[in-house]
């Protein structure tokens, strides 16, 4: 009897929690020839909050998949509530109450919350009496379980955090007793995290069972009863929250020590290289998206952006490295830069001494579908060393190429593969490569460390570091909070376009931070 | 993902599809009641059994050889080209102008000057639908589909209209003068003592279209500009970081582009016509799209692809000359050619590379 089990099952493991929720059984699944899930079993406690940590590519996304419906697994079962379970898609995931709450939310922007809420669960062909229906109902879930959301606000007037709340009404709604969170606080600012871990506490109350899956290793600390670590495919532990750390967390996903901490010495700021006066970005729909911003980067110093993404981080970084028009006055080492576009560029910028790793490697900093040799040389390509008369000088751009990854230690190090075939970090490593080597007088970063494994953001971090330790100025924008408080000399917080304040990270904290990100000033708050 | 070997994907794929093709033709022959054996015996025999036939297959190759290429290049930039046609024209008369009103002394000068004269008319008739794509954002498909009607127009106006000799009743130019006709394959051949065939079209042409696969395969993967168009077609918003102009790039890529295609025209124009004629293009500016579809817009793979277009076009014309196999059955089975090389190339290609995931997986 399956009841039986599960019953002997927790009093071995004497959690509070009677039954299994969920039990997975020596699921693999392979793409080709690569094993994204090898043998993985867990069994995650009802009424607990279960956490899947690994890094990326580990092989977390894959396994959710599996438990929604979306792949098959080549081999291994999957239990749910006791009862062994078929989950042929992502209807039967539903039916056997798994709700998923994506990383990039599945909703409708321009239809209401209720209208979201019933999509593709309507009770019959009249619009009408499901809305009714589900507007009862969808009150009813928003008092029980404190997630208030207006039912008739469109999706795209709605925060982030809202529309998050109204992914996991959708759930709800469908009777999920099993809900999962992918990376659910990557878009979220402090506080609105903090606000849905107080909802997923409350529905851990309710006796739902919650997987977050997570590569932050202070979420997991802070809301999981359990976690389980991922790595290569594999899961390589499970353990009570209370009895680990981070740091035995962290080599368990690397399988090696790693520094979770930077060391850095002060910086010894220098002279203004660059200065922005009264910036003002209007993007392509007319939308302000810089609001006039001041600031000052000295040579010598890193200052932090910090921001939720989309508050106009991006625009400042366009402007920078040359691709976006903006009015007001930047000067570079004295010298005012063109901002109209007319008589500037990717190319003139960088001949200005400005090297820009962008914030995203996939679409920008890179050519996928390029060799990395020839990515090493992306945007430096005229550069005539890289030149034989009318033709381009491969062998000595190779020989370039394979030097530089060597030395920023790119895996595995053969030029000749395309950069699709690389790891993020190892993807990241190139760009980061490339820049660096230029030896600019100001290096942009965007989201240095975005979906970058835990050994490669060591890496990347010292080479910045080793870069303003050369006397160089370095912009950092970054989404990760941790990122900024440790790698920043100076922080600046962005919010709807405005610089909010500047910061020192000795005198701040995250909680700070987190209320001028949110566009809370001293005097309001 | 674990790749296929090389060889499997530029011989293996195009040769199951091809494969393919020619078995649900087979069947379609079967089907109106005739013997598909029978019809491909002749098929070869009348393309590739004389240097007549190779003469016609060559002619027709070269053709697609110029399209073939355009579609390429412009394809490295992402950017669809179906405007080859028009472009063709437009080099007809671009050769026509310059090899009635200037005297020649001989047919080797006339050639590069008519060459540069069919490229810029060509570019020229490119140039347009590139701005309105790079400045406007009219798409380029659209556009160049449109100027093939307006080079058509604009053609037969000329032709009716300015180019037309007084009497004559033909809608066509006065014939070139004998200074510029090109040497066939017949002439040129003969001092190495190979014969052939006097009354095949192919002429030198086919050596300016073997050189521009050359040049297109140095300018795509040899020069910074073709590094640039080819990054601009991976991605507009990675070439915009690094500095790539889009504008420039798709103007220049999208001339290049129209000159490769109104080469074509030395060929038909004044290799075959000695006069521009109307439509002297024949639908070879859409078949360089299939050409550029099976040959991967690689110069090697156009020129193969462009051979076996030769070859289905003179086995077609020679079934429908000797069978009761009807016209547009050729048409059919070069349609199912392009279906299997272009446009179903996952349908072989899934299956095949499964093969050799379970292979590869025994092994290792």
């Amino acid at each position: 009897m399956p009841q039986n089990t599960n019953l002997g099952r927790s009093n071995e493991t004497a959690l509070n929690s009677t039954l299994t929720a969920l039990e997975l059984r020596n699921i693999t699944k392979s793409f080709g020839a690569v094993v994204a899930n090898k043998n993985i079993s867990i069994a995650v406690k009802k009424g607990t909050i279960h956490g899947i940590i690994g890094e990326n590519g580990a092989g977390k996304s894959t396994l959710m998949s599996i438990l929604f419906g979306y792949y098959k697994a080549d081999a291994g079962d999957i239990f749910i509530g006791g009862q062994k379970t078929q989950i042929a898609d992502s209807q039967a995931a539903i039916t056997a109450g798994i709700g998923m709450v994506f990383q990039h939310f599945k909703l409708v922007r321009n239809f209401t919350v209720l209208e979201n809420v019933i999509l593709g669960a309507e009770d019959g062909v009249l619009l009408k009496t499901s809305l009714q229906n589900a507007r009862e109902k969808l009150r009813q879930l928003a008092q029980e379980y404190e997630l208030e959301v207006d039912p008739d606000a469109v999706i795209e007037d709605l925060s982030v955090g809202h529309q998050q709340r109204v992914e996991i009404l959708k759930a709800l709604y469908r009777k999920a007793e099993i809900l999962i969170l992918d990376e659910p606080t990557g878009v979220l600012t402090p506080s609105e995290a903090d606000q849905l871990f107080r909802i997923l506490h409350r529905l851990r109350e309710e006796g739902k069972t919650i997987i977050l899956i997570t590569h932050k290793l202070r979420e997991i600390m802070d809301i999981t009863d359990t976690v389980s670590v991922m790595r290569r495919g594999e899961m390589t532990a499970t353990v009570k929250t209370s009895d680990t750390s981070p740091q035995e967390l962290a080599e368990l996903m690397v399988g090696r020590k790693v520094l979770l901490r930077l060391d850095k010495a002060p910086a010894h700021p220098k002279e203004v290289v660059l200065e922005i006066v009264n910036l003002r970005v209007v993007d392509d729909a007319g939308v302000e998206r810089v609001k006039g911003i001041n600031l000052n980067l000295r040579a010598g110093e890193v200052l932090g952006i910090a921001g939720v993404a989309g508050n106009g981080q991006s625009e400042l970084l366009e402007v920078l490295g040359g691709y976006q028009t903006a009015s007001g006055k930047i000067t570079v080492n004295g010298q005012e830069i063109d901002l109209t576009g007319k008589k500037s560029d990717g190319q003139s910028r960088r001949a200005r001494g400005i090297a820009h790793v962008p914030e995203d490697r996939q679409s920008e900093g890179l050519i996928m579908d390029y060799a990395a040799w020839e990515n090493v040389i992306f945007g430096y390509h005229r550069d005539p060393k890289f030149q034989s008369g009318l033709f381009m000088n491969n062998a000595a751009i190779k020989e370039d190429a394979a030097a530089k990854m060597e030395r920023f230690d790119v895996r595995p190090p053969n030029p000749r593969l395309l950069a699709r075939n690389f790891s993020g970090g190892n993807q990241q490593k190139i760009v980061v490569a490339r820049e660096i080597e230029r030896d600019p007088d100001i290096l942009l970063v965007g989201q240095p460390t975005r979906g970058v494994d835990i050994g490669a953001i060591e890496f990347i971090h010292k080479q910045i570091i080793a870069l303003r330790d050369r006397g160089k100025a370095v912009l950092l924008v970054s989404v990760e909070l941790d990122e900024v408080l440790s790698l920043s000399d100076r922080i600046a917080v962005m919010f709807d376009g405005q610089i909010m304040g500047e910061r020192l990270p000795q005198n701040t904290d995250e909680r700070e931070l987190g209320l001028l990100m949110a566009g809370v000033t001293e005097e309001a708050s | 993902m674990q790749k296929m070997p090389i060889w499997a994907d530029v011989i293996l794929i195009p040769f199951v599809s091809l494969l393919l093709a020619a078995l649900l033709s087979a069947a379609v022959i079967v089907g109106i009641g005739e013997d598909p054996q029978a019809a491909l015996k002749l098929m070869i025999s009348g393309a590739l059994g004389s240097t007549y036939g190779w003469g016609y297959t060559l002619y027709y190759a070269t053709n697609f050889i110029f399209t073939g290429l355009a579609v390429s290049v412009a394809f490295h930039a992402k950017l669809f080209n179906i405007g080859g046609e028009g472009q063709a024209m437009l080099g007809g008369l671009g050769i026509a102008l310059i090899a009635l009103y200037i005297p020649w002394p001989h047919w080797s000068i006339a050639l590069i000057s008519c060459s540069i004269g069919a490229g810029l008319f060509g570019a020229a008739w490119a140039y347009i639908p590139a701005i309105l794509q790079a400045k406007r954002g009219s798409h380029i498909v659209i556009t160049t589909i449109m100027f093939n009607f307006i080079a058509f127009a604009l053609l037969n106006y000329l032709l009716v209209n300015v180019l037309r000799p007084s009497g004559s009743m033909d809608p066509a130019s006065a014939n070139f003068p004998e200074a510029t006709h090109l040497p066939t394959l017949h002439m040129l051949l003969e001092p190495f003592g190979i014969k052939f065939s006097k009354a095949a079209p192919a002429n030198v042409s086919l050596v300016v279209a073997l050189l521009a696969a050359v040049f297109v395969w140095f300018l795509i993967w040899r020069t910074r500009l073709g590094y640039e168009i080819r990054a601009f077609g991976h991605s507009e918003s990675g070439a915009q970081y690094a500095g790539i102009n889009p504008v420039r790039i798709t103007v220049i890529t999208m001339m290049v582009s129209g000159a490769l295609a109104g080469m074509m025209s030395l060929n038909t124009t004044m290799g075959e016509g000695e006069r521009l004629v109307l439509n002297s293009t024949e639908g070879a500016g859409f078949i360089g799209i299939a050409v550029a579809l099976m040959g991967r817009s690689h110069p090697v793979g156009v020129v193969v692809a462009s051979v076996l277009f030769g070859f289905l076009y003179q086995g077609g014309a020679e079934l429908a000359l000797w069978t009761s196999i009807p016209r547009d059955l050729i048409v059919v089975i070069q349609a199912l050619v392009i279906l299997f090389t272009g446009a179903l190339d996952n349908m072989v290609r899934i299956p095949l590379e499964r093969l050799f995931f379970m292979f590869g997986r025994k092994e290792g």
